[in-house]
């Protein structure tokens, strides 16, 4: 029996630059850059990063108040971000609602904004009596997960494979193993997060925050650039819509790409750095279930967060596996590390690469760092030549995950 | 306060945290039948009105009673001006 095949059909973002993949593309396109600096930073004892990337104020009334009032940003960011995958796929309610339609989509943590008015309220009053009922499905470590499939309708299985940052790369990935496994034919699926200075703090704490930009914040982040200083946090949500590929043939619809690899390793040395070696493995492995060599890659779209150490690991792991050829960049320049929505939102961003012919260099990235350039770190936009993308996303917790798509369908 | 304003808040209290249309905050509206709440709205209008106007609800037993948005402003009114009463 031939194994089955996985297929994107649908897209959806929400971004630091606003809603929808079109917005994301074209600032992207432009070169533009989402990062600001905020101001509630600079008041607080000891926080040295100052800037984040934040998605707009958007108009959240198209989600009905039942099912918003237990969600959080991140709830809301995932919910229209799957409205749109589901028109560009063309879903109708049945096909939604059926139980072949499942979800996995992941944030790093639930809501920390939830948690903190929690503690707040109890360390004020002492007493529990003004929390509202909704707080708890706000503060979930499934609450993504279980908020977007209520508000959709999803009646399949539901996933929530947390990951810090890696989490949208790996629901990405496990969903395209439950098809594969035939548990479902049409799997939503991605990442997304709300921005709060607990993600911030984390990094800034680990010294892998960027400090240096606070008066000039669209100048972080620079990964690979030799004036690189850490992570600038951000939000969003990015949601893919897979489906299995006979079963999106038959429906007619628009086939946006071709899933043909997918693997995520672990790296027990180290809980704070992925190791290089880990992040070669899983390249590899990608390469080998699709039986593709390097010369096959046509982009490598990067984690690359900007750290020094991170950075580095990652562009000897490309350059091992890879060679010097093959372009790279990465996104963060633009919008930051959206966290957990970030493996999903670059592989969408990588899809319009992709179908526009044309490779998004790193912005911010003026002069490589020598330990980076050992691989094809592109400074302006380029034409693509093939179809093969590779997306790199690692996670603190020493987690790697890796996956490869194709454009072109090969019967 | 008098009892026009506290309904004033009662009513654009719920019409904001309830998203309601205000020409439907009448005396006679059926807080489940006309306003479509549901328990977990009951659960958060109590810590809404317990704010609002410090008095307290969530153990009190004729909660359940409320039919109506007029019956609400009452028990409101009521126990309001039991506190009242008790700080004096």
């Amino acid at each position: 029996m031939n194994k089955r095949r996985v297929v994107i059909t649908g897209t959806g973002a929400v971004s630091p630059f606003g809603l929808g993949v079109e917005c994301l593309w074209d600032n992207l396109l432009s070169g533009n850059s989402a990062v600001k600096m905020i101001p509630y930073f600079k008041e607080l004892g000891g926080l040295r990063s100052c800037v984040a990337a934040v998605v707009p104020e958007i108009d959240v009334s198209v989600i009905n108040r039942k099912k918003r009032r237990f969600m959080s940003p991140m709830s809301i960011y995932s919910c229209i971000a799957a409205l749109e995958a589901i028109e560009m796929a063309g879903l109708n309610e049945d096909q939604i609602t059926s139980r072949e339609t499942g979800l996995c989509l992941a944030s790093t943590m639930g809501s920390s904004a939830e948690s903190e008015a929690f503690f707040q309220e109890l360390s004020r009053s002492g007493s529990i009596e003004n929390v509202k009922s909704t707080m708890f499905f706000k503060t979930m470590n499934h609450s993504c997960a279980s908020n977007t499939a209520q508000a959709l309708g999803i009646t399949g299985r539901i996933v929530s494979p947390s990951a810090a940052c890696a989490s949208g790369t790996l629901a990405v990935g496990l969903a395209y193993e439950t098809i594969v496994a035939g548990n479902q034919n049409i799997m939503f699926c991605g990442g997304t997060d709300e921005h709060h200075v607990l993600a911030t703090a984390v990094f800034d704490i680990m010294s892998a925050a960027s400090c240096n930009y606070n008066d000039d914040p669209q100048q972080t982040p620079r990964p690979f650039d030799i004036d690189r200083d850490g992570v600038v946090c951000a939000e969003g949500a990015g949601i893919v819509i897979l489906e299995e590929l006979e079963h999106a043939r038959n429906r007619g619809v628009d086939i946006l790409a071709e899933i043909i690899g997918f693997e995520t390793f672990s790296s027990p040395g180290d809980i704070a750095n992925s190791d290089s070696q880990t992040m070669s493995d899983c390249m590899e492995c990608t390469l080998g279930q699709a039986g593709l060599t390097a010369e096959d890659v046509s982009y490598v779209n990067a984690h690359a967060t900007a750290t020094i150490q991170g950075d580095i690991a990652e562009a000897q792991a490309i350059s091992a596996v890879l060679g010097e050829k093959v372009p790279v960049s990465s996104l963060k320049g633009h919008m930051g590390h959206t966290m957990a929505a970030s493996g999903a939102l670059e592989l969408i961003a990588s899809l319009q690469m992709m179908h526009n012919g044309t490779l998004i260099p790193t912005r911010n990235l003026v002069t490589p760092d020598p330990k980076c350039d050992v691989i094809n770190l592109i400074l302006i936009p380029q034409n693509i030549t093939g179809s093969v993308i590779l997306k790199n996303s690692f996670a603190l917790g020493g987690i790697s995950a890796t996956i490869l798509i194709r454009r072109n369908i090969h019967d | 306060m008098t009892d026009a304003e506290a309904i004033g808040i009662i009513n654009d209290s719920m019409v904001k945290e309830f998203e309601l249309d205000p020409e439907m905050m009448t005396p006679e509206a059926h807080l489940v039948k006309d306003l479509e709440m549901d328990s977990l709205d009951f659960v958060d209008l109590v810590v809404i009105l317990q704010e609002a106007f410090g008095i307290k609800l969530r153990n009190d037993s004729s909660v359940r009673d409320i039919n109506t948005l007029g019956d609400l402003h009452g028990l409101v009114l009521q126990k309001k001006g039991q506190l009242e009463a008790e700080k004096k």
